[in-house]
C-alpha cells in the first residue's frame, strides 16, 4: 500500500478517535453534574436563629449545613470585639463551633469566658480568638445576615462582608 | 446489495414486533373514548344513561342540559351578577374549611379556567353538572346541592356566570389553575402541596407533625366523601397517556364508569394550564431533554459518518 | 525470577512485565475473523457496548437510589428524575438500554440459528450465550423491581408465585425467595443486591467465557465454510489481504463494528430522547400498592413469548411447558441432527423450520400482551404455543433427514 494512502487512513481513524473523545468529554460533564450537591441540599443551606431569646453568657448551639454554630450573647463584663455581631446594643459572638486545629467542638466555660477544645487542648476567648495551644486561627464566622433580631445563616449580609474584607474571618 | 437486504429483513421484523407490542396492543387494551373538545352539553351523560338503560335518568338529563343551553343563551348582566356572586363567597373563599367532604374551591380565576356552560350547569344542579348524580338519591344532597334552593332564577344564574366570565378571568398561573381545579382532593407531594395547600417548612419537628396531622384529618374527610383518597398527582403525567388524561378530565365517567371523581368543567384553556403544571412537576426534565436531544443525535450521526469512512478505508484493499 | 533489562520506553517497560505486545496480537491484530461476514456479526460488540452503557448509567442511578419500600419510588422518580443533574438521562438510557439489549440478543440468537453457528465444535458458544440470555433475563427482572411501582410489585408477586410449582404448592419456597409473605422490604433489598452485584458479576464471567469459547472453533461465516485459519493468517500477514479469507479483529473487523454501533447508537439515543415510553411502562409510575392490581399487567415485551406459553394451559401444564420453553433453546445443538453447517436457506426443511419458529415467537409475543379475555386472541395464543412445541419435537426428525451438502 502506498504511503499517502496509509496517511489518509490514519487521519480518518484519528478524526474518529478525536470526535469520540469529544463525546466522552460531554459524558464526563454530565457525570460531574450528577455528583454535584442537589438543589434541595443547596436550598436547605439557610438557617434562621432568633437572637431575642438569647441569655447573656449562655452558649446556644444551632445547626447549620450540618455544622454546630455557636451563638453567645456577651454580658457587660465581656470584652467587645470587631468580630461581634451587633444587634441594637447587644453584642453576640457567632462562629462555626469547630476548632480550627482539627475540627473538634470546643466546650464553653462560662466562668472563664473561654472555649476549650478537649482534643488537643486549644483555647479560644469569648470572641473566638485563639489564645492557647495548636489552633492556628480564630474560630470561623459563618456567612450571616442580620434581619431585625433574627440572624440568617448562609446569606452574606453587609456586616459579614465587612468582616470578610477586614480579614477577621476566612 | 446483499447486506442491505439482510438489514431490511431485520428492520421489518423489528418494526412489526414493535407495532404488535405497542400501538396494536394498547389499542386493544384500552377503551376508546372520544374527546369532545372541552365542550359541555350533556351529550355524553345522556348517552351513558341510555346505554345503562336508565330511561328516567336519561330523560332528566335531557331536560337539565336543555335548560342549561337556554340559560346560556340569555344575556347576563355583569353588575347584577356581582351581587349574586356574593352568595358564593360565603363558602368559596381563600382558606375555606371542609364542608361536607371537601373544601369549597377558590373561584378567583373561575372565568379563566372553567367553561361557561359548565358553570351554569353547576349552579343549576351541581350533582348533574359534575356527572356524579348516581352518588346521590336526591341531587340536592350534594355538598353544594343547597345552591338549587338559593339560586333559582335563570336570569340570576346567567348574571352570576357572566360576572365570573368577565371579572374572574384574569391572568392565571399554571399552579393556581391546578390548585383551584384539582388541589382540594389531590395532593402533589413533588410540589410539596397537600389538600391544605402548600406545606410550610417548620423549624421544629413538633410543628411539622402537627401540620401532618391536620393534613391527615383533611384527607380522612375527603376519603370518607370520595370512597377512597384521590391519588397524588405528582407524576400522573407519566403514568397516564395524554389522551387518557384529556378525556378523563373532560368526563371521568367516560373512562371509569362509576368513579366518584366529579367532572371539574375545565375549559380547553384551563386544561392546558393544569396540564402544563402537571408536566412542570411530573416531567421537569422535558425542556432539558428536548434541548439536548438534537445535539446528541447530531453527534452520533457525525460519528457514524466518520466510522463509515474509516471502515471503507480499512476494507478497501480486502476485496 | 526472569532477568529484566532496562526499558527504553513505557511500552517496553510494560511489555517486559505484562507481555502487552503478545496480548495485543492475541486479542487484536492477530485475532483472526473470517472475511465472509455481514453486519449481523457485529451484534456481539453491539451487545458488549450496550452492557457497558448499562453499567455506566447504572452506576449513576445507584448514587441516589434507596432500596427501601418506603423510599425507593421517590428516590427514583423524584430525586433522580428531578433533582440529580442529568439523572433523567441516566434513567432513560438505562430503561431504553435494558429493552434494546434484548432486541439485540434476539437478533444475535436468531443469527446464530440461521447460520448454524451452534453446531459441532461450537456448542459451548451457544450454551454460554444462552447462559447470558438467562442471566440478562434475571438482571432485567430484578432491575424491574427497583423503582417499586405497580408493575414492579405485581411482576414480583406473579413471578415469585411461579416457584410454588402449581399443585406442588411450595409456598414455603416462595416465601423463602421473598423473605416475607408478600414482596416487601426484604424482597426489594435482596433483588437490589442481585441486580447491582451478584448478577452483573455472573454476566461479566459469562461474557469472558463466551469470548473464550470462540477462540478454538473460531467465528462462523456466512457460508458455514471450513478453512485453515493458520494458512489464511499467513497469507494475510504476507500482505496478500485480497486472497486471504481472514481479517484481523483490530482494526479491520473493528472498523465495521464501530460503524454498525454508530447506526445502532442513533436509534438508541433517538429512543432515549424522543420515544422512551415503550421501555418505561406508564403503569410503573404509579407507586406499588399491595391492595390493588392494575387493570392490565403484562411483562416487558422480551418476556411475552414465554409468558404466553404459560397462559393458555391449565396451571400445572402451563408451568411445565413454561419451564421447558425456558430451557429448550439450550438443547438446540443436540436436537439439530444435521451434519451441515450452512445458512438455513440451503438446508431444506430447516429453512421453513427457522422462519416458522421466528414468526411463531413473534405471534406469541403479540398475544402475550393482549388481554386474554378476548376469545380470538386466546385461541391464536393457544395455537402458537402448541406450534412452538411441535416445532421443537419435529426438529430432530427434519434435520436427520437433511441431505449432506
Amino acid at each position: 500500500m502506498g504511503k499517502d494512502v496509509k496517511g489518509r487512513r490514519d487521519f480518518i481513524g484519528m478524526a474518529l478517535g478525536g470526535f469520540t473523545a469529544l463525546g466522552g468529554i460531554g459524558a464526563l460533564y454530565a457525570m460531574k453534574r450528577s455528583w454535584d450537591p442537589l438543589p434541595s441540599v443547596k436550598a436547605a443551606g439557610f438557617t434562621t436563629v432568633d437572637l431575642s431569646a438569647a441569655e447573656e453568657n449562655v452558649l446556644s448551639v444551632e445547626k447549620w449545613r450540618g455544622k454546630p454554630i455557636f451563638v453567645l450573647k456577651k454580658s457587660a463584663d465581656m470584652k467587645k470585639d470587631p468580630r461581634d455581631v451587633v444587634v441594637g446594643s447587644d453584642h453576640f459572638h457567632v462562629s462555626i463551633g469547630l476548632c480550627t486545629h482539627l475540627g473538634c467542638i470546643p466546650a464553653y466555660k462560662p466562668t472563664d469566658h473561654k472555649f476549650l477544645c478537649a482534643c488537643h487542648g486549644g483555647e479560644f476567648d469569648a470572641s473566638g480568638h485563639e489564645i492557647f495551644g495548636p489552633p492556628p486561627s480564630p474560630l470561623e464566622i459563618p456567612p450571616f445576615k442580620i434581619d431585625g433580631t433574627t440572624l440568617v445563616l448562609g446569606e452574606a449580609g453587609p456586616e459579614y462582608k465587612k468582616m470578610l474584607d477586614a480579614g477577621l474571618t476566612v | 446489495m446483499k447486506e442491505l437486504k439482510i438489514f431490511g429483513i431485520v428492520a421489518i421484523f423489528t418494526l412489526v414486533l414493535y407495532w404488535g407490542v405497542e400501538p396494536f396492543a394498547h389499542s386493544q387494551m384500552h377503551k376508546h373514548v372520544d374527546s369532545h373538545g372541552f365542550a359541555y352539553d350533556g351529550t355524553a351523560d345522556i348517552a351513558e344513561a341510555v346505554t345503562a338503560e336508565k330511561n328516567d335518568t336519561a330523560e332528566a338529563k335531557k331536560v337539565f342540559w336543555g335548560d342549561v343551553s337556554k340559560i346560556s343563551a340569555l344575556k347576563g348582566d355583569v353588575a347584577a351578577g356581582e351581587a349574586g356572586f356574593a352568595t358564593c363567597m360565603g363558602c368559596h373563599m381563600e382558606g375555606g374549611v371542609n364542608m361536607g367532604g371537601v373544601i369549597p374551591p377558590v373561584l378567583d380565576h373561575a372565568g379563566a379556567i372553567y367553561d361557561k356552560n359548565y358553570l351554569i350547569a353547576l349552579i343549576k344542579d351541581p350533582a348533574m353538572a359534575t356527572n356524579v348524580d348516581h352518588k346521590y338519591a336526591d341531587t340536592s344532597t350534594h355538598p353544594m346541592g343547597s345552591i338549587k334552593m338559593m339560586m333559582t332564577d335563570d336570569q340570576q344564574i346567567a348574571d352570576v356566570v357572566a360576572y365570573m366570565m368577565a371579572k374572574k378571568a384574569g391572568e392565571v398561573t399554571t399552579k393556581e389553575a391546578f390548585s383551584e381545579a384539582c388541589g382540594r382532593c389531590h395532593a402533589m407531594r413533588y410540589a410539596k402541596t397537600t389538600q391544605l395547600g402548600d406545606t410550610p417548612t417548620f423549624k421544629h419537628e413538633k410543628d411539622t407533625l402537627a401540620h401532618k396531622i391536620k393534613v391527615i384529618d383533611e384527607q380522612s374527610l375527603v376519603k370518607a366523601y370520595m370512597g377512597k383518597l384521590p391519588p397524588d398527582l405528582s407524576i400522573i403525567i407519566r403514568a397516564r397517556s395524554a389522551h387518557f388524561m384529556e378525556t378523563f378530565v373532560e368526563n371521568p365517567q367516560g373512562q371509569m364508569a362509576g368513579t366518584s371523581m366529579p367532572r371539574v368543567g375545565l375549559s380547553h384553556a384551563g386544561y392546558e394550564k393544569v396540564h402544563a403544571y402537571m408536566t412542570e412537576i411530573g416531567d421537569p426534565s422535558k425542556p432539558a431533554r428536548e434541548a439536548l436531544g438534537p445535539w446528541v443525535l447530531l453527534f452520533f450521526t457525525v460519528f457514524t459518518l466518520l466510522a463509515y469512512f474509516w471502515k471503507r478505508s480499512m476494507w478497501k484493499d480486502h476485496y | 525470577m526472569a532477568k529484566f533489562e532496562k526499558a527504553n520506553s513505557i511500552g517496553e517497560w510494560l511489555d517486559q512485565r505484562l507481555a502487552i505486545e503478545t496480548l495485543k496480537k492475541v486479542m487484536n491484530t492477530e485475532y483472526w475473523i473470517p472475511k465472509n461476514i455481514n453486519f449481523l456479526w457485529a451484534m456481539g460488540m453491539v451487545l458488549a457496548a450496550t452492557f457497558g452503557i448499562l453499567v455506566v448509567s447504572g452506576i449513576f442511578l445507584l448514587m441516589y437510589y434507596k432500596p427501601d419500600t418506603a423510599l425507593a419510588f421517590d428516590s427514583v422518580n423524584y430525586t433522580t428524575m428531578t433533582e440529580v443533574g442529568y439523572g433523567w438521562l441516566w434513567r432513560h438510557i438505562h430503561g431504553v438500554g435494558a429493552s434494546l439489549v434484548f432486541l439485540v440478543i434476539y437478533i444475535h440468537m436468531f443469527t446464530g440459528i440461521y447460520y448454524g453457528s451452534y453446531k459441532r465444535g461450537r456448542e459451548l458458544i451457544w450454551l454460554s450465550g444462552m447462559g447470558l440470555f438467562v442471566a440478562f433475563s434475571a438482571e432485567a427482572f430484578s432491575g424491574y423491581m427497583l423503582p417499586w411501582g405497580q408493575m414492579s410489585y405485581w411482576a414480583g408477586m406473579v413471578i415469585t408465585n411461579l416457584f410454588s410449582g402449581g399443585s406442588l404448592e411450595a409456598y414455603g419456597l416462595v416465601e423463602w425467595i421473598r423473605g416475607d409473605y408478600v414482596p416487601a422490604d426484604a424482597f426489594l433489598t435482596r433483588f437490589f443486591m442481585l441486580h447491582v452485584f451478584l448478577l452483573p458479576l455472573v454476566i461479566i464471567g459469562l461474557i469472558v467465557l463466551h469470548f473464550g469459547t470462540l477462540r478454538i472453533p473460531h467465528v462462523n461465516n456466512q457460508d458455514g465454510e471450513e478453512f485453515d485459519y493458520a494458512e489464511a493468517a499467513e497469507l494475510y500477514k504476507a500482505g496478500k489481504v485480497k486472497e486471504s479469507k481472514v481479517i484481523p479483529f483490530s482494526p479491520v473487523f473493528l472498523s465495521k463494528d464501530v460503524f454498525v454501533m454508530g447506526v445502532y447508537f442513533i436509534l438508541f439515543f433517538y429512543l432515549v430522547f424522543y420515544h422512551f415510553e415503550f421501555a418505561m411502562d406508564p403503569v410503573n409510575f404509579d407507586p406499588a400498592d399491595g391492595l390493588k392490581t392494575p387493570a392490565h399487567i403484562y411483562p416487558e415485551w422480551y418476556f411475552l413469548w414465554s409468558y404466553e406459553i404459560l397462559r393458555p394451559f391449565s396451571k400445572d401444564l402451563g408451568l411445565v411447558l413454561f419451564a421447558i420453553s425456558q430451557v429448550i433453546f439450550f438443547m438446540l445443538p443436540f436436537l439439530d441432527r444435521s451434519p451441515n453447517v450452512a445458512p438455513a436457506s440451503r438446508r431444506g426443511l430447516f429453512k421453513y423450520w427457522f422462519w416458522i419458529l421466528l414468526i411463531d415467537v413473534i405471534v406469541l409475543t403479540f398475544m402475550g400482551k393482549l388481554p386474554p379475555t378476548d376469545a380470538l386472541f386466546a385461541n391464536i395464543g393457544l395455537v402458537a404455543a402448541v406450534l412452538f412445541f411441535v416445532l421443537w419435537i419435529a426438529l430432530p426428525f427434519i434435520t436427520k433427514s437433511e441431505k449432506k451438502l
